[in-house]
């Protein structure tokens, strides 16, 4: 036995994950998910906000991270919207684009149909630059949006007539995938400029550097698909009070059934690993 | 040996078929793998197998392929767990090159022709590229032909001869680039750190008055973690005596932060790997249907 596992071929321990990751998505198991206070603290951001009050969605990934971070997305774009909020989109990822198209597709023209683009929620698309484009916008955003990613001039749209900085947002929310987000939000945005407030979803390997951050510079964050789940679990609790909640808008709490499976095989791998250590060292001793 | 690795292949090859004369039946039987197109105010956007039964979205050619050309990626993709192989070599081959022709589309489409040439001469960019548009001319717009010039400069370093003049403006990114984040990371990392640092040891309730025992555990413990591991990294003395005990707290409190970090990045893993399989089982083969897109087909 101690040799067999001492001389496992690493494919079985994939072929393990696989299953464990595998089963609960065919079986669909879900759990209940309590919400800790960093996720109450972003619902709450976003929460004390009043109707017509701007906020800048900042959609930074792309399809490679859509697992981790589109439910978060899906349920901020969400509850802005249940609020009655005015929402500029922009992305500093290539493909955030795409992703705004999938968050408008998904949550604001199904769900929101009364919510007019340019008068309610638009558009600004995918700008190169990196820090670059936050440290310009962050002062002059007309200067480097001179029309939305329709191709309209901003003085023709009437929710950006007059907009002429992020400063003038009441909020900040971030998606962030890695460079830029989140990050590169805190330190050109809402570091130097402290009345802007920002509020994070991002993935599992960012989260542990922003918790310096939090909750002075951060008030809120959400880390990878906990955290989603728990905001997610928020938001339904107080606009779907009945309980019939719309599928994908429960797609967080249905991928956390997966997480469930394949942490405990990690802890049952982890422990192994090291009982065969000590008696690989006693046998060696 | 040999004929052990040929019994391997042959293995892999039935139960390829297998998989595959599967495959085929789902997809002739139920339709498993189609997409469905709908026309919504004139834009065509992706539609459900349920809204195509109720004729009211049409099969899409070109999403079914877009269907199958991603699970076949992710098939090669997978594929690499067992071993190196021709199918995953070509999928990174696939996938590195049309992400750079990617960026160098953007790029252009986002930044050199709405940032550069749009300063330069708006009226003639608003004529052919960017309808919405203003056709006038900033006051200073002359300005931006110093990063036209520098842009030109640095593809010099294409060129066989010349190379050199391309370090100009990379000096200038590198510099600026530099001094940027400097600032930043001093404000935002630096400063404003040792500020959300300096914290009450024992934090009182508002309210009552009283102390509040887990908030005051927690900045307590916090600011001697900290404390803990600067002496860890404080080089100075020799970690001896009660310095030494200290900053073996240091490395503990280094090692939990590490394993927190291993953990948040398994669940970031597992959750792309539970995506990818979502849209196996879901998307591609319809074994499951947690969005209700089938509801009545399937």
């Amino acid at each position: 036995m101690y040799d067999t596992l001492q001389n496992l071929d690493r494919r079985w321990i994939f072929l393990l994950m696989g299953l464990a990751v595998a089963v609960p998505i065919l079986f669909q198991l879900e759990f209940p998910e309590t919400p800790t206070s960093l996720a109450q603290a972003t619902f709450d951001e976003i929460e004390s906000l009043r109707p017509g009050d701007r906020v800048l969605m900042a959609w930074d990934y792309d399809p490679a991270s859509e697992g981790e971070l589109g439910p978060m997305a899906t349920s901020f774009a969400r509850h802005c919207c249940e609020k009655r909020l005015r929402l500029y989109f922009i992305a500093l990822w290539p493909v955030g684009q795409q992703m705004i198209d999938n968050t408008i597709e998904k949550v604001i023209r199904p769900d929101f149909p009364e919510m007019v683009y340019g008068e309610d929620y638009v558009n600004l698309g995918f700008k190169k630059g990196e820090e670059g484009v936050i440290k310009v916008i962050v002062t002059d955003l007309p200067n480097l949006y001179p029309t939305d990613a329709r191709g309209t001039g901003l003085n023709q749209i009437p929710m950006c007539r007059d907009l002429e900085s992020i400063q003038q947002m009441k909020l900040i929310v971030n998606v962030s995938a890695g460079y830029p987000g989140t990050k590169e939000w805190v330190q050109y945005a809402t570091t130097p400029y402290p009345n802007t407030r920002i509020v994070a979803g991002c993935t599992g390997v960012q989260a542990p550097l922003f918790y310096p951050y939090i909750p002075e510079q951060l008030p809120g964050m959400l880390g990878a698909i906990k955290g989603a789940a728990e905001y997610e679990a928020l938001v339904n609790a107080k606009y779907s009070p009945a309980g019939a909640v719309p599928a994908k808008y429960l797609e967080a709490k249905r991928r956390m059934g997966p997480q469930l499976v394949a942490h405990l095989l990690m802890i049952g791998l982890i422990i192994t690993g090291n009982v065969l250590y000590f008696v690989g060292r006693r046998r060696a001793g | 040996m040999q004929m052990q690795e040929s019994r391997g292949k042959q293995i892999w090859l039935a139960l390829g078929t297998l998989a595959l004369a599967w495959i085929v039946y789902r997809s002739a039987t139920i339709g498993a793998g189609s997409a469905y197109v709908q026309n919504l105010d004139g834009e065509v956007v992706s539609a459900t197998p349920t809204e195509a039964m109720l004729g009211v979205a049409e099969f899409s050619q070109l999403n079914t392929l877009g269907l199958w050309v991603a699970a076949f990626f992710t098939l090669a993709a997978f594929s690499f767990m067992y071993r190196d192989n021709p199918i995953y070599k070509f999928a990174e081959s696939i996938i590195v090159g049309v992400s750079a022709a990617y960026w160098m589309v953007i790029g252009f489409w986002s930044t050199i022709v709405p940032n550069l040439l749009g300063k330069l001469d708006p009226a003639w960019i608003q004529t052919w590229a960017m309808p919405g548009l203003v056709p006038v001319r900033e006051d200073f717009w002359w300005t931006y032909i110093v990063p036209l010039v520098l842009g030109v400069m640095l593809l010099w370093r294409l060129s066989p001869r010349g190379g050199w003049i391309g370090r100009w403006p990379l000096a200038l990114v590198i510099g600026s680039f530099a001094g940027m984040r400097l600032v930043a990371f001093l404000h935002a990392d630096f400063m404003s750190q040792i500020s959300n640092s300096i914290q009450p040891l024992i934090e009182r309730d508002e309210g009552e008055g009283t102390i509040d025992w887990p908030e005051s555990v927690r900045n307590t413990l916090g600011i001697l973690s900290m404390l803990a591991c600067l002496v860890y990294f404080f080089f100075s003395v020799p970690h001896r005596g009660a310095v030494g005990k200290i900053s073996q707290v240091g490395i503990w409190v280094l090692m939990i932060t590490f394993g927190a970090a291993f953990g948040y990045t398994v669940m970031g893993r597992i959750a792309l790997l539970a995506i990818r399989l979502e849209f196996l089982f879901d998307d591609w083969l319809w074994l499951i249907d947690p969005l209700g897109r089938r509801a009545g087909i399937s």
